[in-house]
């Protein structure tokens, strides 16, 4: 036994299921802690390998759909081969009519946009534009004309949509083809191809998704994805306010935007610097946001619906209540009551704790209590949703849990440690990557509270000042709203921010344990 | 003997950890609502326009109420957000009910790649993009003045993306339900207006009143889309400007004030008479999500 007990257990070495619980408490948290860095390096490996299979399977597939067209090609009949050519006819002469017409009108829009616009632009793209808009010298006239020059911001725009409108076609073209190879078989096999009406028939069955996504992802393809892409695009130019596109032109400069976000440090313009405190301070903004608002909201929801507590309804009702309030009138007005000649004040001076204006709390104007005070107030806006969602998960923890837990003599701590706790974390886990990637982009809470401020001097860059509680999407608005308009710069912050979260979201997606299966509820 | 001893003091106890309870609970409701209790009072404060120190005003009066809808222009701004939050609401909600149907309960083979598509556009900060929607919507002629039209169609055409509760509570409907339909001889777009939807009235309802409560406090993208003039903007934006700067705070902090209450108390009153719908949502559906 003894020996058994002396057994050499290492929290560095994997430990299978047994010997892991026979680790104390400390050790079993440290094996934890230790073993999730330890899994880091395979992450980043599993992903290298993961992010290579794609490319490899990338290439697999287009080498495959290439094989398939020209099989396609070779054994398919007449009407097949006319169709690589004239999109839809293979359809149309198999009475398809509808599906080939659909294809046809695809083709000649497409030919038609690109004979009048699309060549044009794409011929500009390389340069977004050489000549510039404004008056010229005209010799012969003896007077200064106007001429009308290109567009760099409309070079880009319809340059990127035509790329888009290519891909699109080429995609298009590719379905026209397998269509072909689709009615044959069937047509060979002795079936009968579907009409058009039953084509129509099935958008309310079988391609019932079709009919109800096309409206919504429209409108994110148009007004998400496009815009993303765009700026992503701006990331790699010098689109500012002094280039606007139409007075003076905007061009290519590769990655030196990335260059100077990570170079720049003059005592003027001190860029990096002020990125990497507002990084800093965002993601420290985002845990601490994140889990005190959890743990209380946690907290008091356990209080209310404890045993033996009355008047549930009217507890819960009053926090709700606070939530029904648009966020932007109580954020204001409690940053006002925080404010030098606010409420608080009045009531520390008439309780008798200041005196006078020379001890009035100015939490605002230092950097600490002002993000001391952002975080409180936070807690403050975000207690009753998380109250509401912790209700819900504790009503659904089985009560013969906790009666066969206190019959064992566990005590509240205990039965809040071993019970509540994990099931909750399990339940919520991905809740809590969500709503930590909400706070890195929390506009509201921070512009309506602090503003970004105070104002630090050290934070000071071309594009304008910055404070202690901007986070980077605060700054981010603050860059684009400011005098110079940095759209290239908000650009590149942009995409800082999509990879910081990116990067978070897949560490904690895959080294983390309880990535539920989405199945496991229905 | 012993027993009856131990079983006074476990009595003891729990009265003891409820009295700590209810201290707590009372303390808090209290910190909660005292904000409101304060922009209440001050909402009524004839004396001075700018901020004290003191919460009960010396003279009680409707001043500001009144100055509110006759010296500013908040009937527009409280117009413009109403015709925003209506359109909004119903236009989202059947966008947002045909995304997350479609995701919970149909299988196709784009289905994944769609999900995991809108899971990396959520990573972008959505100010992003309004950069170029702006400069659209300016060419199009739909900011500043005219900007209900375009808030309303960027805050409906993404809104697609919001699908996550709604599907959390879809998921919870038993499948068996749509075969025993299929089984029957509907379609599938009949087992989604016989069968799920009328079981799914609370996150139907749960969906129109977030949708509509969106716009009362939207201030970013409404910010940037209407900075410029006081006819386009929203309660949220002219309300913050009325205090935005130390001088137009010491005009108006109390016209702000009842502004607040204005706004707050219709969309209080909604969310009590729906409340319970609310939390049938977010505890059915925002935990699965």
């Amino acid at each position: 036994m003894t020996e058994y007990n002396n057994k050499n257990i290492s929290i560095f070495s994997d430990l299978n299921d047994l010997d892991y619980l026979r680790l104390s408490k400390l050790q079993a948290i440290g094996y934890d802690v230790v073993h999730f860095f330890k899994k880091i390096p395979t992450f980043f490996v599993n992903l290298f390998k993961a992010a290579i299979a794609i490319i490899k399977g990338f290439f697999v597939k287009i080498k495959d759909e290439c094989v398939d067209i020209v099989t396609t090609f070779t054994n398919g009949d007449w009407k097949t081969k006319v169709s690589y050519l004239v999109m839809g006819f293979g359809s149309i002469a198999r009475g398809q009519i509808l599906r080939g017409l659909l294809f046809l009108v695809f083709e000649i829009v497409f030919i038609v946009y690109m004979a009048v616009a699309g060549f044009y632009w794409l011929g500009k793209y390389s340069t977004l534009g050489t000549l510039k808009s404004g008056s010229v010298y005209d010799p012969i006239l003896d007077t200064y004309v106007r001429v009308e020059g290109d567009n760099s911001f409309k070079i880009l725009l319809y340059g990127t949509l035509t790329i888009l409108f290519i891909i699109a076609f080429i995609y298009t073209w590719r379905l026209n083809v397998k269509q072909n190879r689709i009615a044959e078989s069937i047509l060979k096999s002795g079936k009968k191809l579907k009409s058009g009406k039953e084509d129509l028939q099935s958008m309310m069955d079988d391609e019932f998704h079709k009919t109800l996504l096309a409206l919504p992802v429209f409108g994110i393809f148009t007004f998400t994805v496009f815009p993303i892409i765009f700026m992503i695009l701006v990331a790699f130019t010098n689109y500012d306010a002094a280039h606007d596109g139409y007075s003076n032109l905007f061009t290519w400069v590769g990655l030196s935007n990335f260059n100077s976000l990570f170079s720049i440090n003059t005592g003027t313009d001190n860029l990096s610097f002020a990125f990497g405190e507002i990084l800093s301070w965002t993601l420290m903004w985002a845990v601490l946001a994140t889990f005190t608002n959890y743990f209380l909201g946690m907290l008091v929801a356990i209080m209310i619906n404890k045993k033996g507590i009355k008047f549930k309804k009217m507890w819960r009702g009053i926090l709700v209540l606070t939530s029904a309030v648009p966020q932007f009138i109580s954020l204001l007005y409690v940053s006002k009551m925080f404010a030098v000649n606010g409420v608080l004040n009045g009531i520390l001076v008439k309780w008798g704790i200041i005196h006078d204006l020379s001890e009035y709390l100015r939490l605002w104007e230092s950097p600490t209590t002002a993000r001391i005070m952002v975080v409180l107030i936070n807690v403050w806006i975000g207690i009753p949703y998380l109250m509401l969602i912790a209700t819900g998960i504790l009503m659904n923890i089985p009560t013969d849990l906790y009666e066969s837990a206190s019959v064992d003599g566990a005590n509240t701590w205990q039965q809040y440690t071993k019970i509540t706790l994990p099931y909750m974390l399990f339940v919520t886990g991905p809740y809590l990557l969500t709503s930590f990637i909400g706070n890195i982009n929390n506009f509201n809470v921070i512009f309506l509270l602090s503003g970004g401020g105070p104002t630090n001097p050290k934070l000071l860059t071309s594009a304008g000042a910055a404070g202690d509680t901007d986070l980077l999407i605060t700054w981010l608005f603050k860059i684009v709203n400011g005098a110079g308009s940095k759209y290239y710069l908000a650009s590149v912050i942009g995409i800082m921010i999509f990879v910081v979260v990116a990067s978070l979201s897949l560490i904690v997606y895959n080294v983390m344990p309880s990535t539920r299966n989405e199945e496991d509820y229905s | 003997m012993d027993k009856k001893k131990q079983h006074m003091g476990m009595k003891a106890k729990t009265r003891l950890s409820n009295g700590i309870i209810y201290t707590a609970l009372t303390i808090i409701s209290i910190i909660w609502l005292f904000p409101f209790f304060c922009l209440v009072c001050e909402s009524f404060r004839c004396e001075s326009t700018y901020q004290v120190e003191y919460i009960i005003p010396q003279k009680w009066g409707f001043d500001n109420y009144i100055n509110l809808f006759t010296k500013t222009d908040f009937p527009i701004w409280f117009k413009n957000t109403f015709i925003i939050a209506l359109f909004v609401s119903v236009l989202q909600t059947i966008i947002v009910l045909c995304m997350s149907y479609t995701l919970s309960r149909l299988r196709f083979k784009s289905r994944k790649p769609l999900m995991n598509l809108m899971l990396i556009l959520g990573m972008f900060p959505g100010f992003l993009s309004l950069i170029l929607l702006y400069k659209l919507l300016s060419s199009w002629g739909m900011t500043n003045a005219n900007s209900i039209p375009g808030l309303i169609l960027v805050y409906v055409a993404s809104s697609g993306m919001g699908y996550y509760v709604s599907k959390g509570y879809f998921d919870t409907i038993p499948r068996s339900l749509d075969e025993a339909a299929r089984v029957d001889g509907c379609t599938r777009a009949q087992v989604l207006t016989k069968v799920i939807l009328p079981l799914a009235k609370p996150i139907v309802i749960y969906t129109i009143l977030t949708a509509f409560m969106g716009p009362w406090g939207d201030f970013m993208l409404a910010n940037y889309v209407a900075h410029a003039t006081s006819a386009g903007m929203n309660v949220a934006v002219g309300l913050q400007n009325m205090i935005g700067t130390s001088s137009s705070m010491a005009a108006n902090y109390t016209m702000f004030c009842a502004g607040g209450v204005i706004v707050a108390i219709p969309i209080t009153i909604l969310f009590m008479a729906l409340q319970k719908y609310y939390v049938e949502g977010v505890t059915g559906g925002a935990v699965k999500g």
